[in-house]
């Protein structure tokens, strides 16, 4: 602790370039922080679940061109034609998936005149949906066939009107029925009663964002009746690609009049959906990158600049007895309270640039255990930056007292 | 003297090419993040039809019903952006303004001539006749339709120039059949790629800064072939969710106002307007009037820039801040390891204004050089941002004010980060640094 006198003593005397090396420190220290903050956030929305069998299947965008037709009856020709596909397990007409973006919200109560409600994102689909999905049931069953009626989109999707049953995720089922059974209980979407019948695991909504109510998704049993469809084909596995080859021309010998997207699978569904995410991370990543790079280079430039200034003064502590491991340390420890300064300073700036971010970007609070891990690195850049340095003056000669210049 | 100074400065950064060399870069690339994101931020902003813009205006009302707050998550509500079709038709019927249209944004299926390919979307608008004279739309060839061919559903469609040459070459588009949505339309109009930026008139969304729309259609057209539309479709109470129902908003209305005295009639029109149907029982929000916004008032209630965008905007300059710091440092450094060079030129007689301006001209050297860096780092940027699959990325060009002004804030900004080290040098006492020597 004697040690610490001069080094104060010292910095007292390079007020100016002691602070701005703080101030370097404590700036980079506050961004760091928020940006590893961002990125974090970033990562958490992009590894969300989806609830589905995401390696396994296949997806077909199809727009038939004549209206005149009965969907409800392509559709069925269409999954029929789909089936035969060697390699295809199961497949199912759907209107909105995890990551398709076709949110259909509604809010939903649990009595028709009921204040509170929650919002819930609707998916439609033909028989078999869970199985081909592969969503897995925690509670209650599955809808039978004799539940199926038709989305009626025509007349403003009328059918979830007259729909009576409904199975729910179990985030929304929480949501809705806190500590209760939700089995058996009524939801209101709209002003009819619609039974829960059926809890699933999880089923993510066509379009996430970084809110908590990503989990909460109804399923009906109403067979979407427009002419653009998306196809559902849940594969063997290993057999993606080939199935995807197959799909368009089967689907396109069945009735050549429509409009086909290139056939994808879930995974580049996913993929897709979070490109923005994914360069936004690597932008967030080459600019801590580069913060700290260029803080190393301050901290860097200026020990070069005191050790080179204090040549002389060094060599005649190494004449009068230092060793080597004495002047390593005394920069090292230097540098060590230049770096707590700053990080002192840096923490508060990371907390102020949070509340500011929270205003003007609604983003949520900085969790405190971000401060000490910034803290931290910045004392092992300080202590890196200050390394070649700090040997090169380890390495002055005590002759260098003697000299007069 | 300058001249003489500029030399001191090459001379002295030559002596230690290692710093100078370090110095550079952190100014090269703080400046070129920050106009990376400038210039984005530049493209992004401006006037996509200079000239009209201060004439057209956006009509807003909120027919919603009164949200219950009742929901631990809210924000569902939020302000309406749209119209329903009852109040479009209404407002277009009364024509109180110079102009105006209703539109909304569709994709159709469109057969090509050459049988044996497949048929392919386009995504376009569907609007009212009043669109192409109020946004000065250039034709190339033909023209819009009229009032009359509007409320009588004609089949009739405006191709964008990208659709034209694709269906039909270099020939004649204009008087041609194209079959959209199964159904044959007569071409009477082929415009110029028109491809305001943003498209300020759309929805807003993920595609305002998207390719052109390809084509144009009449929206009562539309409506009875049930064609596809595209965006936010938003309904609330009991009725039916469909398109002509008042419970569900999803057009977009713009009105041409001449002049302030206008303005100021069209927003008492649209107050009786409110306070008429209210008393039919319709907006029961009493606290949410007419709203009138102008064009570029309306983009920037609409939030047409990305947060993330600006976000990175400031991410951009504090990165500039620390590299500042950084180069005032190795300034400091640089310049007081000379306090035996400046003793000496102070007892020779420079004044401290000399030595400050000398080592003045070495930080504007440095922060020339670092602006060129700077400069080549920003459009590797701005190459980078146009690979991405954003509508706005193939904006990302600088014109010549931006490269103009790159140089200009690098110069700044390294003497602005001189100034401090520079004073410093100046106050080196003559006597006391010759005596330490």
């Amino acid at each position: 602790m004697t040690e610490l006198k001069p080094i104060l003593a010292s910095l007292g005397r390079h007020k100016l370039i002691a602070s701005l090396l703080a101030l370097l420190v404590a700036l980079t220290c506050a961004i760091v922080c928020n940006v590893a903050f961002m990125i974090q956030r970033q990562e958490a929305l992009m590894g969300l679940p989806s609830g589905v069998a995401e390696d396994r299947l296949v997806l077909i965008d199809s727009a038939s061109l004549d209206r005149t037709a009965n969907q409800l009856v392509r559709h069925q020709t269409d999954l029929a034609a789909l089936r035969m596909i060697p390699g295809v397990e199961s497949v199912a007409a759907v209107d909105a998936l995890p990551f398709n973006g076709n949110n259909w919200t509604s809010s939903v109560q649990t009595s028709p005149d009921a204040q509170a409600y929650e919002v819930a994102s609707l998916f439609n689909g033909t028989r078999g949906e869970l199985g081909t999905l592969g969503l897995k049931l925690v509670a209650g069953r599955d809808f039978r066939a004799d539940e199926y009626i038709p989305l009626d989109a025509a007349h403003g999707n009328d059918g979830v009107r007259h729909v009576a049953s409904a199975i729910i995720t179990k985030a929304l089922a929480e949501r809705l029925f806190p500590g209760q059974n939700p089995l058996g209980k009524s939801i209101y979407p709209y002003d009819n009663p619609i039974r829960v019948i059926g809890v699933v695991e999880h089923l993510l909504r066509p379009d996430v964002d970084a809110g908590a109510d990503n989990g909460q998704s109804i399923l009906f049993p109403l067979l979407p009746d427009t002419n653009s469809i998306t196809y559902v084909l849940r594969t063997a596995p290993g057999e993606r690609t080939r199935v995807m080859r197959q799909a368009a021309a089967t689907l396109y010998r069945v009735d050549p009049d429509r409009v086909l997207r290139d056939p994808q699978t879930f995974v580049q569904l996913r993929a897709d959906y979070f490109q923005r995410e994914r360069e936004m991370i690597g932008l967030l990543i080459a600019s801590v990158v580069g913060l700290m790079f260029v803080t190393a280079l301050g901290i860097t430039g200026l020990a070069n600049f005191w050790v080179l200034q204090r040549t002389r003064t060094i060599g005649i502590r190494r004449a009068v007895g230092a060793t080597r491991a004495d002047i390593l340390r005394y920069f090292q420890t230097e540098n060590f309270l230049i770096v707590t300064l700053g990080v002192v300073l840096g923490v508060t700036l990371a907390i102020g640039l949070n509340l500011l971010l929270m205003t003007h970007y609604a983003l949520p609070r900085l969790p405190l255990w971000y401060l000490p891990v910034g803290a931290v690195t910045l004392w092992l850049l300080g202590q890196l930056a200050i390394l070649a340095p700090a040997v090169r003056a380890s390495r002055v000669p005590p002759v260098v007292a003697t000299r007069s210049v | 003297m300058f001249a003489y100074y500029l030399d001191l400065a090459l001379r002295s950064l030559k002596r230690n090419p290692v710093l100078t060399g370090l110095m550079v870069l952190a100014i090269g690339l703080g400046i070129g993040a920050s106009m990376t994101m400038i210039t984005v931020l530049h493209v992004m902003s401006g006037d996509p039809l200079p000239g009209r813009s201060a004439k057209l205006f956006v009509p807003m009302l909120d027919p919603r019903a009164p949200d219950s707050g009742q929901n631990a998550r809210a924000g569902i509500m939020g302000t309406p952006d749209a119209f329903t079709w009852v109040d479009a038709v209404n407002l277009l019927r009364e024509h109180r303004a110079d102009r105006q249209a209703a539109m909304s944004a569709g994709s159709v299926a469109i057969t090509p001539l050459d049988a044996g390919q497949h048929p392919f979307f386009a995504g376009g608008q569907y609007v009212t006749a009043d669109f192409f004279p109020m946004f000065d739309v250039p034709f190339a060839a033909g023209n819009g339709w009229t009032d009359a061919q509007d409320q009588a559903r004609a089949r009739v469609v405006v191709l964008n120039a990208g659709l034209a040459r694709k269906l039909f070459g270099d020939g004649e588009a204009v008087g041609r059949l194209v079959r959209l949505d199964n159904t044959e339309f007569r071409v009477i109009g082929v415009l110029r790629d028109w491809h305001p930026q943003p498209a300020f008139y759309a929805q807003h969304g993920a595609r305002v800064f998207g390719g052109p729309d390809q084509f144009f259609m009449p929206l009562q057209t539309a409506m009875e072939l049930q064609a596809s539309f595209r965006g936010h479709f938003s309904c609330w109470g009991d009725g039916t969710e469909s398109r002509t129902s008042d419970q569900c908003t999803w057009l977009q209305v713009w009105v041409e106002l001449d002049n302030p005295l206008e303005v100021l009639a069209y927003g008492r029109y649209l107050d009786n307007y409110w306070r008429d149907q209210q008393a039919h029982g319709r907006f029961p929000r009493k606290d949410a009037p007419p709203r009138l916004y102008g064009l570029m008032a309306w983009l920037a209630h609409e939030h047409i820039i990305p947060d993330t965008l600006s976000m990175q905007l400031w991410l951009a300059v504090g990165f500039l801040a620390v590299c500042m710091l950084s180069v005032v440092a190795l300034l400091l450094a640089k310049f007081l390891r000379r306090s035996g060079e400046i003793s000496v030129r102070r007892a020779m007689g420079a004044r401290r204004r000399d030595v400050f301006v000398q080592f003045g001209i070495e930080s504007a050297l440095i922060g020339t050089l670092g602006g060129l860096l700077g400069l080549a780092i920003a459009q590797l940027g701005l190459w980078s941002i146009r690979q991405r699959p954003d509508g706005y990325a193939h904006l990302a060009q600088m014109d010549v004010g931006m490269l103009v002004g790159t140089v200009a804030l690098a110069i700044a900004a390294s003497v602005l980060a001189g100034v401090l080290p520079a004073w410093r040098a100046c106050l080196v006492a003559p006597a006391l640094q010759l005596k330490t020597q």
